[in-house]
């Protein structure tokens, strides 16, 4: 101990000091938080902690038996899935009434979102969340992935799924930042406007190659900035502001006072 | 003499032996041309055509323009095992495969759209300041047939990697074809060698791409280069230039130095852009099937108004069964006859300009916009209705990126196409006529000063500075046309009078453009405001208040040095 003490002015003590707090932080939450695999089946208490955080924020217009009411759909038989992706993605509760709800960032941790999920699962029957292995994009097939893509999601994501938009409003939201678990829970639910894409539809390994596809598309692009991925009226924004406006400041340089 | 100057004399006089080519180029080398950064637009777009001669010659060594379908098998693994054409493929071998072909395809690109830009602020450029003007309406015509020809050139390219968004392209042009009545079914089973997308288009584009359309360019170019030797370069109004002369500098070396140096500052920027953002990556669009389509599939830009125009137009209704036959006004009013008409009023306008104004003398030296005000006002209103199409063909983007609704944008558009012209016409024309107003208080009064002369009875004034003579001649040496004289329907015997309806229309005509005009001061006016601003001042000065010589002195040093007791002389103008 006299050692140390000794040796609490050195100039390397507070770099250790530092290196032992964060060692002690990243420890603690290892050990603490709570990971996937802890994540079990959902108990009696959970569906109950559930319920009860169900009544506190979503009674309001899902019903207190998430039965609906006033135009407000039923929860009843919607499944984890659906529960899991609009809660994590923050779209529910709706913060605003909009022609849709937007994403934002999520209300509650990822604790309540399984109690919220167990409670509405245990309503009904319907899709359940996937395992980590059913959306783990190294198992999928890009190539297939983005053939399914173009048919099947294109004509609202965009090619890569940079969004577009569609009728008074509503929009179908851009990608890049979505998760595999929420690109499967998406397609297997159906939020918003999107279409539901059941296992009949697209299989559940057709979906993984879906992910696997899109998870490719961050890697950037080869040849350079991907300019936001939006086709070619970037490009042609671009080619005015940079193309166009270096050369007439070049022109301008090279005509400046001569007569 | 060194070595070099002898080999150099020694080979250019070989040559002059036995080509007289000496006489040529040492009169080419001392042609004048005037100086300005305006003028080097067009230059752009020529510099941008030789880029995509270069990088397109490199293309073609590696691109297959060939409809065949084969299965993918290469570096890009999210292509693995897709069938597709042999177009698709030797374009992703392009990309990823050839040393150096990314660069190429992004740089021909680029250039692509670049060129097209380039002429397009070029033809602004000479239609604003009516360098289309007699003797030039002719080479108004080439320049426009090769914006027609650039067009072509940039779509049957654009088509050619035979990917998802370009075939989407494809599709639409053959819905345009065949909008058009009676001929439209058989002119699209011409085109396409069958029913669409058949298996000859790529084949077909890409001999107009590398052969046809480039050769008209290249010789258009050639015409319109050597009209503008022949014409020679117009130049800005301004002090000793007029319509007889040419006041600049020699070809060699002052613009072979800075027309060469251009070149290279054009084709770096191109490269800059084309090594550091993507453009149109078609390896995101996936090979063409007629099935699939992706949302924000849009043309290049220069297309994008066609696209706009065919967003716009309402569907119900426009389609009409007739005997059978359907006419899809829903495709060929929007498609066909709006750009059309937008086109020809763009190709005929120095002639229905020259026919409003009777002007049939040659013209060298440029307006100033200002000063042709219905001309500079027409021109924005062609330019709104335009942009008006092209952001409505990107309605989508613009409706994801400011959260607003695509119903509610279409149909705003659909009012501003044809109200933003009306607005954009009236309030160019208001400006121009005000800036002249401005031009003429300039002239007939002078610059404000900011000095306040205070006179012994009370009087303030503030002391105007007279304009030097190139300012001033800058803003009284403009044409302002007066409309057309009708001359009665009938002669003095009350005879009906031949051809007198066109001549009514044409005076109808010339009223619209010359009946709002500010004319140019005439050498009285200013002689009269000189002498009026004079008495007030010197009136008030030579009354011998010591506070206000005083004063006037103060205002000497803007007067270039004149003694203090002839403070007062001279074109002083303070307004009152």
């Amino acid at each position: 101990m006299k050692a140390i003490a000794a040796r609490r002015h050195h100039r390397f003590a507070p770099v250790v000091l530092l290196a032992l707090a964060l060692v002690l932080t990243g420890g603690l939450y290892a050990a603490l938080a709570p990971s996937a695999e802890g994540a079990a089946a959902p108990t009696t208490d959970d569906v109950e902690a559930g319920r009860a955080l169900f009544v506190a924020n979503c009674a309001t217009c899902h019903g207190v038996n998430a039965e609906g009411r006033d135009g407000n759909p039923t929860l009843i038989g919607v499944g984890a899935a659906s529960v899991d992706f609009q809660v994590s993605t923050g779209r529910m509760p709706m913060q605003l009434e909009g022609p849709q709800a937007a994403a934002k960032p999520p209300q509650f941790d990822r604790e309540e979102i399984d109690q919220l999920a167990a409670y509405v699962a245990s309503l009904g029957p319907g899709p359940a969340v996937p395992s980590a292995e059913q959306v783990d994009p190294a198992l999928g097939d890009p190539a297939n992935g983005g053939a399914i893509f173009r048919t099947n999601c294109a004509m609202c994501h965009g090619a890569i799924g940079a969004g577009g938009a569609l009728s008074e409003g509503k929009y179908a939201p851009a990608l890049a930042q979505s998760t595999p678990t929420e690109i499967y829970t998406a397609m297997l639910t159906g939020p918003q406007s999107m279409p539901v894409f059941n296992d009949a539809n697209i299989t559940p390994e057709e979906k993984r190659d879906v992910i696997a596809y899109l998870e490719e598309q961050k890697n950037g692009s080869p040849g350079g900035t991907s300019l936001g991925s939006i086709g070619p009226v970037g490009e042609g924004i671009w080619i005015w502001v940079v193309g166009m406006g270096l050369l007439i400041a070049s022109a301008v340089w090279i005509g400046a006072k001569s007569s | 003499m060194s070595t070099v100057n002898r080999a150099a004399g020694g080979t250019a006089d070989y040559l002059d032996q036995r080509t007289g080519v000496g006489l040529a180029v040492k009169s080419f080398a001392r042609k004048i041309f005037p100086d300005h950064w305006s003028f080097l637009l067009g230059e752009i777009a020529l510099y941008s055509f030789v880029v995509l001669l270069i990088s397109g010659v490199f293309l073609t060594m590696f691109f297959v323009p060939s409809m065949t379908l084969v299965t993918y098998d290469g570096p890009f693994a999210a292509m693995n095992g897709v069938e597709m054409s042999e177009a698709f493929a030797s374009t992703l071998a392009l990309s990823f495969e050839v040393t150096g072909g990314l660069l190429m395809r992004q740089i021909h690109h680029w250039a692509a759209l670049l060129f097209m830009a380039s002429i397009v602020t070029h033809m602004m450029r000479v239609f604003f300041t009516g360098a289309f003007r007699k003797p030039r309406e002719i080479n108004w015509l080439v320049g426009f047939v090769l914006m027609i020809l650039g067009l072509a050139a940039g779509f049957s390219g654009y088509s050619l990697p035979d990917d998802v968004l370009s075939g989407n392209g494809l599709r639409i042009t053959d819905g345009v074809v065949k909008s058009i009545p009676v001929v439209g079914s058989y002119m699209s089973y011409m085109i396409f060698g069958g029913e669409f997308p058949g298996e000859h288009i790529i084949p077909r584009l890409f001999t107009l791409h590398i052969l046809v359309i480039p050769g008209l360019i290249l010789a258009l170019i050639g015409l319109h280069l050597f009209l503008v030797v022949l014409h020679k370069h117009t130049q800005y109004p301004g002090p000793g230039r007029t319509d007889r002369n040419v006041v600049g500098y020699p070809l060699f070396p002052v613009y072979v130095a800075k027309a060469g140096g251009f070149f290279f500052i054009v084709f770096g920027v191109i490269a800059l852009m084309a090594g550091t953002m993507t453009i149109n990556p078609v390896w995101n669009y996936g090979p063409y099937d007629p099935s699939p389509v992706g949302a924000g599939a849009q043309p290049d830009w220069y297309m994008l108004f066609l696209e706009g125009a065919l967003r716009l137009m309402p569907g119900t209704g426009t389609e009409w069964v007739i005997a059978g036959y359907t006419l899809s006004l829903n495709v060929l009013i929007p498609a066909v006859i709006v750009p059309g008409l937008l086109f020809t009023a763009l190709a005929l306008y120095p002639f229905i300009e020259a026919w409003a104004s009777g002007d049939k003398r040659e013209h060298h030296v440029l307006d100033r916009p200002r000063n042709a005000p219905v001309r500079t006002a027409s021109g924005v209103a062609i330019l709104t209705a335009f942009f008006v199409l092209l952001v409505a063909g990107a309605n989508d983007l613009v409706a994801t990126h400011f959260a607003l609704s695509l119903n509610d944008l279409s149909r705003l558009f659909r009012v501003l196409f044809f109200v933003a012209p009306v607005i954009a016409f009236v309030v160019t024309k208001r400006i121009c006529l005000g800036l002249q107003r401005k031009d003429r208080e300039l002239v007939l009064h002078g610059h404000e000063t900011g000095r306040i002369v205070r006179f012994a009875n009370g009087e303030y004034v503030e002391v105007h500075k007279p304009l030097d003579q190139y300012e001033r001649w800058l803003r009284v040496n403009y044409d302002a046309h007066r409309p057309l004289e009708l001359l009665p329907a009938e002669d003095e015997r009350g005879v009906r009078r031949k051809g007198y309806r066109r001549d009514a229309l044409r005076a109808r005509v010339s009223r619209f453009f010359y009946e709002d005009r500010v004319e140019p001061v005439t050498p009285a006016e200013l002689a009269a405001a000189q002498s009026h601003g004079e008495h007030d001042a010197l009136g008030g000065a030579e009354h011998g208040d010591p506070t206000l010589l005083q004063a006037a002195a103060n205002i000497k040093p803007e007067h270039g040095g004149n003694p203090a007791g002839e403070v007062v002389a001279g074109p002083r103008t303070p307004r009152h």
